[in-house]
């Protein structure tokens, strides 16, 4: 257990050296927000506020609204190292509270963010450095294991493709879900664990809150011994693209029935305002403690877990 | 009917599927940061025993099967059914040669096993690890062969062949292991 709670120290040390060399000013915001998440796919916890009608919060899901009203205020480059909070997600790699570290850096572009993100885990998970990243797309990756193009291929292939791979899926599955499943069951797996693979440009359907040129999403995530450990965009930063973005995900919200969580318009609002240019990402610190200490449960690399918190 | 939400599996959990009652052998929750969650999961036929995987989305659920593992006694079959009974209620139970499988080449009459029962209707049966039968034929050993480590063919009383050591003669009795078949030791008398 103390070596456990020495290594989690030494990692937050590490990172906070790595971005003071580096002049990236650390920031905290709420965790408790008045507006939540509206990704139909991830759940907000909801806080009742006793004495206040209608005075529900919100446990934020990543500090990603706050941070971009910082960089709208002129922070310049921001991170945060805090714990986040998400319903329903649970098991071997998943905690419903974790801890995150994001970050934006101004005027800087994905390409280069990326980099930034290798040399921070190669700091972070010694055992990461032993070879040299790929850096790979995601229609390449998809072409070489699957022979899919997927930012032309019909929901009707991508099935094919699940068929041909033997995944059963009980529930119906949408093109999306159907590219997570060939993600997650497929590529994912064939991944080299003793290598960080860098996976950029995202079918626009998955662009989130990236930047979408030609059709793309510019959007990276970071994987190591078969974990997801990084997001990352070049950020969207026009403000009626980030509107349109937040209310396509709570009309879906609405039409699969799920909780109605408000649109954060203090977040719209700096957009209207402005934000600059940025990149930005975001890291899950217990996974990069999982690899770390090559633990194959995140319940190993934290002091109290969800189930005896 | 009771069911279960993705979100309660974990193994052992009984559950229907297509109309077969299944076990979950391993369940992993699978989510991209962003995008869909699912329930990567294998089960087991406890009919067929077959093993296969099976994905299910988040928040999906399933029914739940009247599945029961009972310790039951071995009565005796009469060539269709091999007949248990319940120790402690004596309720009894006929299983058919499906439901009995492989199992019934380690059943002897009055032994325990595990009966696992489906709507109260026997599916599957499973005998102790270990289980003691007498040898009813074998060739005898030949002299001298003993430390030699080789094996030859035995018949038990429950019709199961199984490799012996060659000093094992007709009339013993012997230790199994019934998952695998394997000799295990001599039981004296």
């Amino acid at each position: 257990m103390l070596d456990l709670l020495q290594e989690r120290a030494r990692v937050m040390q590490m990172i906070r050296a790595f971005f003071l060399a580096r002049d990236v000013l650390e920031v905290e915001t709420p965790c408790l927000s008045q507006a939540g998440n509206t990704d139909p796919f991830i759940e907000s916890f909801c806080v009742e506020h006793a004495g206040h009608p209608g005075g529900k919060r919100y446990l934020h899901t990543s500090p990603e609204y706050p941070m971009k009203r910082l960089l709208a205020q002129g922070s310049g480059d921001i991170y945060q190292l805090c714990k986040v909070w998400r319903q329903e997600e649970q098991g071997s790699k998943h905690n419903s509270e974790f801890t995150m570290l994001e970050w934006y850096r101004v005027g800087m572009s994905y390409e280069d963010l990326m980099k930034e993100v290798v040399d921070l885990l190669q700091d972070a998970i010694p055992q990461s450095s032993r070879k040299p990243p790929r850096f790979i797309a995601y229609k390449t990756l998809f072409l070489e294991k699957l022979s899919i193009n997927p930012h032309q291929a019909r929901t009707e292939d991508l099935f094919a493709a699940m068929v041909a791979q033997n995944i059963h899926v009980a529930g119906e599955l949408d093109h999306g879900s159907a590219l997570d499943i060939l993600m997650t069951h497929i590529i994912e797996p064939s991944m080299d664990a003793q290598r960080l693979t860098v996976v950029y440009d995202y079918p626009q359907q998955q662009q989130a809150l990236s930047q979408v040129v030609d059709g793309v999403a510019k959007r990276f995530e970071v994987y190591f011994a078969g974990l997801e450990l990084a997001n990352g965009y070049q950020e969207l930063v026009d403000a009626a693209k980030n509107r349109q973005v937040l209310m396509a995900d709570s009309t879906r919200r609405e039409s699969n029935q799920q909780s109605k969580i408000p649109v954060d318009e203090r977040f719209l609002a700096a957009l209207d305002k402005g934000i600059p240019a940025c990149a930005g990402v975001a890291v899950g610190i217990d996974r990069v403690m999982m690899c770390r200490l090559e633990k194959k449960h995140i319940e190993d690399v934290i002091s109290f877990p969800w189930g005896v918190a | 009917m009771a069911t279960y939400s993705t979100n309660e599996f974990k193994s052992g959990m009984k559950f229907l599927l297509d109309g077969d009652p299944y076990t979950i052998v391993e369940n992993e929750f699978v989510k991209p940061g962003k995008g869909q969650a699912f329930n990567r999961v294998k089960i087991r036929n406890l009919k067929t025993g077959r093993v296969i995987d099976k994905t299910w989305k988040s928040g999906e659920s399933v029914e739940a099967a009247d599945v029961m593992d009972t310790d039951m006694q071995f009565l005796y079959s009469d060539g269709e059914f091999w007949h248990f009974m319940d120790p402690e209620t004596y309720d009894q139970v006929a299983a058919d040669a499906t439901a009995v499988g492989d199992s019934k080449l380690w059943l002897k009459d009055g032994d325990k096993c595990l009966v696992t029962l489906w709507n109260d209707a026997p599916i599957s049966v499973t005998p102790n690890n270990f289980v003691e039968l007498l040898i009813t034929q074998c060739d005898p050993g030949l002299r001298g062969d003993t430390a030699q480590g080789g094996t030859k063919p035995a018949t038990t009383e429950t019709g199961a062949v199984i490799k012996v050591p060659l000093f094992i003669e007709e009339g013993e009795t012997l230790k199994i292991d019934s998952r695998t078949g394997d000799y295990v030791s001599r039981v004296k008398n």
